[in-house]
């Protein structure tokens, strides 16, 4: 989507402030896009470590709203530290440290008046191995609603069926929601996962390789589900598969070794890159 | 066909390893039918029901049945929220790479070394004459929790069986995938939401071996409870957790060492023995049953 929806007061004022802000467009120059939609995630300078070694290096980059960001690199670039920097799960994991800034909506979320569950609510993820719970399909993707506190069993059941619909998946499993999740194919499953996230409705869709463990029309039901997911969502994809960067995302990131290389519309990573190690990667020489 | 040299180490390791299953297999037939030939003749409605008889040479052995059921009942109640709690501690909110949670986990695993009759001494000096005696000075009290009784023996079970416990609920926690946690806290779970919500039921199975052989272990352990309140003979039933009590285990102890008739006694001895066997297995297989049940349930889901 090119042309921006129907603004409120609210998202002039953010369009302004966005455009107003000197990193945002001087720091990504030449980027497809950006002039229409405003900026969902700023990163600033965000540096990543794991002990003592450094993840990320100094990343700096502007995701827009409601379009399809993906990030390619090989294995161990640190596309996937970053990707959960967004939603801020590598607290998860002891002895690391971050530097740096990423604003939301303009807002840091590393501030301390930030709820981290309130931001996780509005950056969802879904993961790369599919995990729904041990629980039936209903209840997998109830569980959000239920854990913010949702008691009522007609909001729940018509979220549950609204967000099946999204994902794709509800004429397959209407008529055994209350089957095991786990009893579904690796594909349906990936898809629950999804339909998981997009019940709590966030406005952020991470996903960390959510194709890479399928089959061939497993994947391509996922890629068509992104497709459309892109008209209300912000999706930020990580993938080592280059093709499905090109075929689904409108800006591609280069990682390499910790460092985002190049960021750019997906058409000129592919076809035109600035920096020779991108190049190289998308052309196959490595990676 | 050329015999396989390589195939005769094979054959001779599956004769010794062989040997030694068989052994152990014999001397559980020995022990077994030893018990069962001289004690299911003794074991009968009347004894199960009644009390023992003229100084434990004829009667029965109800007491003692009662009071081992009533002591793992509260020892199992004592130990397992306290020991998944220290699991879900150890395993879920401290850092594992902590001097402190490492020294946590030590004192864990070496409090499963110390010899039984130690926690039975531990458990007199701390339990009765410190926690006991100060609660009846702080009550006013003569002589009520400052003496051997039901409760300070199944605390002192308890303690012996918290490192079985710990160290099984950990066990249980930690095979649950760490994507489950993931997606739970993605979606905006806090913790213990995802503890409780996500964790927990899949741990259960797991906790509940941790609490079957805590049973076991319970039912038969005589050097922690006799000082702490297992009485040598009781003509009533514990009525209250101030109350001492008689214990199968005890009983054959005493039974055994210190009958004033030690012929009369035997067949009731060999009963008691049988009677403590069952009575173990039951408790098991009912621990066994619930978890078969609770994995079934989670298999199916509803």
């Amino acid at each position: 989507m090119t042309e921006p929806e129907i603004q409120t007061v609210d998202e002039l004022i953010q369009t302004n402030k966005n455009q107003l802000s000197p990193e945002s467009n001087t720091k990504n120059p030449g980027q497809q896009g950006f002039q229409n939609n405003l900026i969902k995630f700023e990163v600033k300078n965000l540096n990543f470590y794991y002990g003592s070694r450094q993840a990320l290096k100094d990343i700096s980059v502007s995701i827009p709203e409601h379009q399809v960001t993906g990030f390619i690199g090989p294995s161990g670039c640190g596309k996937s530290t970053f990707l959960r920097s967004l939603n801020r799960m590598n607290e998860l994991i002891p002895d690391t440290r971050l530097e740096g800034k990423i604003l939301l909506d303009g807002t840091d979320i590393h501030l301390r008046q930030v709820d981290v569950t309130t931001l996780r609510r509005k950056v969802g993820m879904v993961f790369q191995k599919s995990n729904p719970f041990p629980k039936s399909i209903f209840e997998n993707v109830a569980y959000g609603l239920k854990i913010a506190g949702e008691k009522s069993r007609t909001e729940i059941e018509g979220r549950v069926e609204q967000s099946l619909k999204k994902a794709a998946l509800w004429d397959e499993v209407e008529d055994k929601l209350h089957d095991s999740a786990l009893k579904l194919s690796g594909g349906q499953q990936q898809r629950v996962c999804i339909a998981r996230a997009l019940a709590v409705e966030p406005e952020v869709l991470l996903m960390d390789e959510p194709a890479s463990a399928l089959d061939p029309i497993s994947t391509a039901k996922v890629e068509e589900l992104i497709f459309e997911l892109k008209k209300n969502y912000t999706i930020v994809i990580v993938t080592h598969n280059m093709q499905q960067a090109a075929r689904i995302s409108e800006l591609t990131g280069f990682f390499y070794l910790g460092e985002l290389v190049e960021f750019d519309g997906t058409a000129k990573i592919f076809t035109n890159p600035a920096d020779k190690r991108t190049e190289d990667y998308v052309t196959g020489r490595f990676g | 066909m050329k015999s396989n040299p390589r195939r005769s180490p094979d054959l001779v390791f599956k004769i010794l390893t062989g040997t030694a299953m068989l052994l152990i297999l014999a001397i559980l037939a020995v022990i077994v039918g030893n018990i069962v030939i001289h004690g299911y003749g003794t074991v009968t409605f009347e004894f199960l029901t009644s009390e023992p008889l003229e100084g434990m040479t004829e009667g029965g052995i109800f007491p003692a049945i009662f009071g081992t059921v009533a002591l793992v009942i509260l020892m199992i109640v004592a130990v397992i929220p306290i020991g998944v709690m220290t699991a879900i501690y150890l395993q879920e909110y401290a850092n594992p790479n902590s001097i402190f949670t490492k020294s946590i986990r030590f004192a864990v695993n070496n409090l499963a070394g110390v010899p039984s009759i130690v926690f039975g001494l531990f458990g007199l000096g701390f339990f009765i004459q410190f926690v006991g005696r100060n609660m009846d000075r702080a009550i006013g009290a003569d002589v009520l929790w400052g003496q051997p009784s039901l409760i300070w023996a199944a605390l002192t079970l308890a303690l012996l069986n918290l490192p079985v416990v710990v160290v099984s609920a950990e066990e249980a926690l930690r095979v649950v995938p760490r994507e489950h946690r993931e997606a739970s806290l993605a979606l905006g779970g806090t913790k213990w939401q995802t503890i409780r919500r996500v964790i927990l039921p899949q741990a259960l199975p797991g906790i509940l071996t941790g609490a079957i052989l805590s049973i076991s272990r319970g039912a038969g352990e005589v050097a922690p409870i006799m000082f702490t309140g297992a009485a040598y003979y009781l003509p009533y039933l514990p009525t209250s957790p101030t109350d001492q009590f008689m214990e199968l285990g005890y009983h054959i102890y005493v039974m055994s060492t210190q009958s004033p008739d030690v012929e009369a006694t035997k067949p009731i001895l060999y009963g008691t023995v049988l009677v403590l066997l069952i009575l173990t297995l039951l408790l098991n297989f009912v621990a066994i049953l619930i978890r078969y049940r609770m994995r079934i349930k989670m298999k199916q889901v509803a």
